[in-house]
């Protein structure tokens, strides 16, 4: 890439703003009430609620429900805390709902719809008009229809979704009254992404440090617990991982085999400086201490604190056979060896290695599997196929029959007979599915209408296996080139695509949409991959705000991921961003990993 | 200014938009006060928290926390008494409070800066709980209810009797796409509707008909669930549904009679016979626990002594079971419950899988000859050949992580096929027979010479490399002197290419030191030999025959 043509990054928004905003929300809150307070604060509010407010003594728990019927709910006052967005970073904001992922793709709830809507509403009205909105998927879609009428300033002629009513419109715009008007806008773009449209990417295991660090220690709320393994004492430590640290700030989006060696050139230059002491005299010395001392030893720190990091991420990963793991992704995505890569997982499960990581890799093989299959998904069969079913009918691929039911068995033997509600969930997400052998499209199409028509051969097992749909993960692939030609090795030094995340073997789906439909400024061109990936695909622009690429707001894009984004993924974006001059900011519904995907499906134990 | 207010005041309460009060101004004075000095406080904590490195690591002890600053504000809490009813008493529309004083950092200036964007969206709903807040009017339109729920007022839907009206109601909320509103609504359609009627309107309706199952499921309604899924012809999630139920059954017997009865359940013939092994596996756990927690109170077997059970086998996965019999009852005859075989047979066990378990238990145990026995087969002439399940350099790690002696692992080792992992794993575990051998095989005199150091000063193995090396040494040195003395070699050349390496170095260093007549000792040799070792392969045994001949 032309490095003459490239601009800098402008700066982001400054997030700041929302913390503080969040933090006054609650005390103002609080002040409200009279007397002295007992809070009950759910235990899974803790960790958001720490790092607005760094409280560290609550008690905790209740839930209206609950008061109510013991009757003490008069006793009680309830009152809602609004707090929809936290600032992890400078470039990232996440609403927290980890529980979004399942209401929604599995249950069909739409429960969290609105407080995305409002997050993007009250993003809006901070920040200024979006110029332009892209997205893709059915969430990504409703989401924006209430609040497109918000962030859009009514004017004849623009271009709003068509469900809009007159009513709402209305009253939105009476709300939003004076809102937005004569603000600066300070993001030009922003492009919603539901998760269904690609789980390939975020079942991948993760290899920039960043990612690498959430899969092994899991990330909570920007900060991590490293164990006496990494401390190297008796005792853990919670860091705050975030663009603050200038050690971590340096390899999070580094690949893995890059972070040794940039940690060793620190170390040596660290000794260098400290090094300098010798020989200094008294005032020089007294300098040194009173200036430099406290940075070096904290660098010093997170030095050795990251190393200890790196040191036992080797160890772990040796344990796991990590190479080999990636080897048969590497293949998974690209194709080939299906069979090596079927017994490998084969192996995986009669070993009893990790449930979840079985999982994920069942679930790969099934998304990337190459075949005529067809999907399932949220329609029982009984009534007429609603556009909703539709959504849910991402890269409906599959295993064959055989291979299904094989993997299904060693691993209810495995794992225990239970997962049988897992398998069950996995299969209405068309994660894992079963292709229906030998039925072609049409004759499924038929098969639909037969069912629809006759409530009585609505046989739910069928059906299940019903609306047709070629399998797309090979055929996006194929057309997006998300699978880098390599002469020789991939470079990761000087990395020259974002397939760089995945050690050169993969470009990420998501992430290719985005680069691909910001670059031509919508869809047109690109029709054939929304089809792939079941449309509802969309494109809406504020005629008010001026479509100027010198303006530094128009390099500002959002990228909003609706289920979770994962970090390989604002790893990759970033890099665009660098490469074209631009800056992303991302607003999650929660960080996600291929674990906590798996996680979400599995059938709790009570 | 009063006048104003009063007007302004009015102005708000006939409108029925929801508005800000312009509290009174010492009212709001006093609780900015409170709160710029909560803030502030709270300020220095977090700020802190945000460059300084030590509180990085919260150990756990409350730094700066909001009962802290709830303690502050709680001794200023006549003042938000005050403030508190004189909002009750301006009557339902006001909700927001919206300070005016301008400070550096606090509240205030925070609102002030979002004045020109739209206040209400900032300024929490306050003053007044939620709860407290009733709507009394009757006249909203499905729509406006369902906008107003959206924002998180009360309101009473009581008045929607027909069905007409419940109906676009629901589909109003479905179309605001809020959860909430529409679970609420359904709530309340629940509760007015006979079954039969909302199952009917709700198969239509897919989206409600979501929110409505996964209410059901959250809630724990399961024969109200059951009954929805069976009028919709979901057989198959009926039995799931039900099957599910298991999950909160805690008592082993119980749990199984209850799966028992989950075995009829309308699954798919592949399912139905998961169920079935599911019921099975549990019975024979009963059974198994408890013969062997009284084998156990007993003392009297040794297996159960010296290895003490830590935890029941009941609920646990086929495999754990297998691996727990194959652990216990080894040597159990195929009769009994809990012997190995029997579990094989009864659930259909794969080999691979069988073996892969039976091996880990064994190995375990430390009980190599049963771990030898496992991968011996024999073929119809009787042989005896060595068959892992995997790969023989997996099988090795297995035996390694179970402390598996060396003699026991290079046996599994030798039988690596890749020569590289092969060398690698015997490098690993130190199986310096395997290394020796490989190298021998591969005539890398380089790595051998090499390995020396490796291995023990005066062990075995250090004989054993010696005397590979001095062997094809010995064999150049022989043909060396032959040569000087000039006697007849019968094939020289078939000769020399046993022992190029070596020879090759002979004839080198010969030429180096023009034919001495008597070559150095064998050390030397070998230090040439590891020089020329490349040349060697491609200079060939004519090549060699040559420079030998050059060299003599």
């Amino acid at each position: 890439m032309a490095a003459a043509g490239r601009r800098d990054a402008p700066e982001p928004p400054d997030f700041g703003i929302l913390k503080r905003l969040a933090r006054d929300q609650l005390v103002y809150l609080l002040e409200q009430l009279p007397g002295k307070k007992d809070l009950f604060i759910e235990a899974d509010l803790m960790s958001p609620l720490d790092r607005i407010a760094n409280v560290s003594i609550l008690k905790f728990y209740a839930c209206e429900m609950v008061l109510e019927e013991e009757g003490v709910f008069g006793d009680v006052t309830c009152d809602e805390w609004s707090f929809y967005l936290l600032p992890l970073d400078e470039d990232i904001i996440s609403m927290e709902l980890p529980e979004f992922f399942r209401d929604y793709f599995l249950e069909g709830d739409h429960r969290w719809i609105n407080p995305v809507a409002r997050a993007l509403q009250l993003l809006n009205s901070l920040y200024g008009p979006f110029g332009k909105a892209h997205g893709i998927g059915r969430c990504a879609k409703a989401s924006v229809s209430p609040v497109a009428v918000l962030w859009l300033q009514p004017r004849p002629g623009t271009l709003y979704p068509s469900q809009m009513s007159h009513e709402l419109w209305q009253d939105l715009e009476e709300e939003s009254e004076g809102e937005g008007q004569g603000r600066k806008p300070e993001i030009g773009h922003v492009f919603l992404m539901d998760r269904d449209v690609d789980y390939v990417t975020a079942l991948c295991s993760q290899v920039v440090y960043e990612g690498l660090v959430d899969d092994t220690f899991r990330i909570k709320c920007g900060s991590v617990d490293f164990g006496p393994d990494v401390t190297s004492s008796d005792k853990s430590i919670k860091v705050l991982l975030n663009s603050q640290d200038k050690v971590f700030s340096q390899i999070r989006n580094e690949h893995f085999s890059r972070v040794f060696g940039f940690l060793s050139q620190k170390s040596r230059n660290l000794q260098t400086q400290y090094d300098r002491r010798r020989g200094m005299d008294i005032k020089q010395m007294k300098d040194f201490v009173s200036q430099e001392l406290k940075g070096l030893k904290q660098e010093h720190r997170l030095l050795s604190l990251h190393i200890g990091a790196c040191e036992s991420i080797m160890k772990k990963k040796t344990k796991q056979d990590f190479q080999e793991t990636i080897k048969a992704e590497h293949s998974l995505l690209e194709g080939f060896d299906i069979r090596e890569s079927t017994s490998f997982i084969e192996e995986h499960i009669d070993r009893q290695v990790s449930p979840i990581e079985s999982l994920r890799l069942m679930c790969l093989l099934s998304l990337t599997e190459n075949g005529e299959s067809l999907a399932v998904l949220g329609w029982s069969g009984t009534t007429r196929p609603q556009p909703w079913h539709r959504t849910h009918l991402v890269l409906p691929t599959g295993l064959i029959p055989k291979d299904y039911r094989s993997l299904k068995t060693q691993y209810l033997q495995s794992y225990g007979p239970e997962h049988l509600l897992t398998f069950h969930n996995l299969k209405r997400m068309g994660l894992l599915t079963e292709q229906s052998a030998g039925e072609t499209l049409t004759a499924v199409e038929s098969k639909v209408s037969k069912l629809v028509t006759d409530r009585a051969a609505g046989k739910i097992t069928d059906a299940f296996n019903s609306l047709a749909r070629k399998s797309n993960f090979r055929a996006i692939s194929k057309k997006l080139g998300l699978i880098p030609r390599l002469d020789g090795e991939y470079d990761l030094k000087m990395p020259r695509d974002m397939a760089y995340v995945f050690g050169g073997a993969y470009v990420p789906l998501s992430c290719k949409i985005i680069e691909q439909v910001l670059e031509r400024r919508g869809w047109q061109g690109l029709e054939e991959v929304a089809r792939l990936l079941n449309g509802n695909e969309f494109s809406v622009s504020d005629s008010t705000v001026e479509d100027n690429p010198a303006c530094e707001s128009q390099r500002v894009i959002l990228a909003v991921f609706l289920g979770g984004c994962t970090f390989s993924e604002i790893s990759a974006l970033r890099f665009l961003g660098k490469e074209r001059g631009c800056k992303f900011i991302f607003l999650t519904t929660a960080i996600t990993n291929s674990a906590r995907m798996m996680e979400a499906m599995i059938e709790a134990k009570a | 200014m009063s006048r104003a207010r009063a007007d302004e005041e009015e102005y708000w309460h006939s409108s029925k938009f929801r508005a800000f009060t312009f509290d009174d101004e010492d009212d709001e004075l006093s609780q900015l006060k409170e709160s710029k000095r909560a803030v502030n406080s709270l300020r220095d904590i977090v700020d802190d928290d945000d460059d300084d490195l030590e509180r990085v690591s919260w150990s756990g002890e409350p730094v700066g926390s909001i009962s802290w600053s709830i303690k502050e504000t709680a001794s200023g809490s006549t003042s938000s008494l005050e403030s508190r009813d004189s909002s009750l008493q301006k009557g339902s529309s006001s909700y927001a409070a919206f300070p005016k004083q301008v400070s550096s950092y606090s509240l205030s200036s925070l609102f002030k800066a979002l004045t020109d964007t739209g206040v209400k969206n900032y300024a929490p709903e306050l003053r007044r709980p939620k709860a407290e807040y009733k709507d009394y009017s009757s006249d909203w339109s499905p729509k406006d209810t369902v906008r107003r729920m959206q924002r998180g007022k009360v309101c009473s839907l009581e008045r929607f009797r027909s069905l007409q009206d419940k109906l676009v109601l629901l589909d109003e909320a479905v179309a605001g796409h809020d959860g909430n509103v529409i679970t609420a609504v359904l709530i309340f359609l629940k509760r007015t509707l006979r079954r039969e009627i909302l199952f009917r309107e709700l198969e239509v309706r897919q989206v409600a008909l979501c929110h409505l199952i996964h209410f059901l499921k959250e809630t724990g309604e399961q024969k109200f669930l059951l009954d929805l899924l069976r009028f919709l012809d979901r057989t198959e999630e009926v039995a799931l549904s039900q099957y599910r139920e298991h999950l909160n059954i805690q008592d082993v017997e119980k749990r199984r009679e209850f799966l028992k009865g989950c075995i009829g359940l309308p699954f798919s013939a592949e399912d139905t016979s998961h169920i079935q092994d599911h019921y099975t596996l549990l019975e024979r756990q009963i059974i198994i626990e408890a013969n062997d927690r009284h084998l156990e109170m007993a003392g009297q077997s040794e297996i159960f002594r010296k290895y003490p059970r830590k935890a029941s086998i009941l609920n646990m996965p086929l495999v754990t079971t297998l691996f727990y019999s194959c652990f216990y009852h080894y040597r159990e005859a195929e009769g009994t419950f809990s012997s190995p075989t029997n579990l094989k047979k009864t659930f259909k066990i794969p080999d691979k899988q069988y073996v892969l378990t039976a091996l880990a238990a064994r190995a375990k145990l430390r009980a190599w000859d049963d771990v030898d026995a496992l991968l011996t087969t024999k073929n119809w002439l009787g042989y005896t050949k060595k068959k892992a399940p995997i790969g023989f350099h997996r099988l090795v790690e297995i035996l390694q992580r179970n402390n598996a002696p060396v003699q026991v692992l290079q046996e599994y080792v030798r039988l690596v096929e890749d020569v590289e992992t092969r060398l690698n794993l015997a490098t690993k575990y130190k199986c310096h027979d395997v290394v020796i051998e490989t190298y021998r095989d591969l005539k890398d005199r380089i790595q051998l010479t090499a390995y020396k150091c490796k291995v023990e000063r005066g062990s075995a193995e250090e004989e054993q490399i010696n005397s590979i090396l001095n062997n094809t040494v010995r064999t150049a040195y022989f043909f060396f002197t032959r040569l000087s003395s000039e006697t007849d070699v019968a094939n020289p050349v078939e000769e020399l290419s046993t022992c190029e390496g070596a020879c090759l170095a002979v004839g080198l260093s010969v030429k180096a030191e023009t034919a001495k007549s008597s070559p150095e000792p064998t050390e030397q040799l070998c230090y040439y030999s590891l020089h020329d070792q490349r040349l060697s392969v491609t200079v060939g045994a004519r090549g060699l025959w040559d420079s030998g001949i050059q060299a003599g």
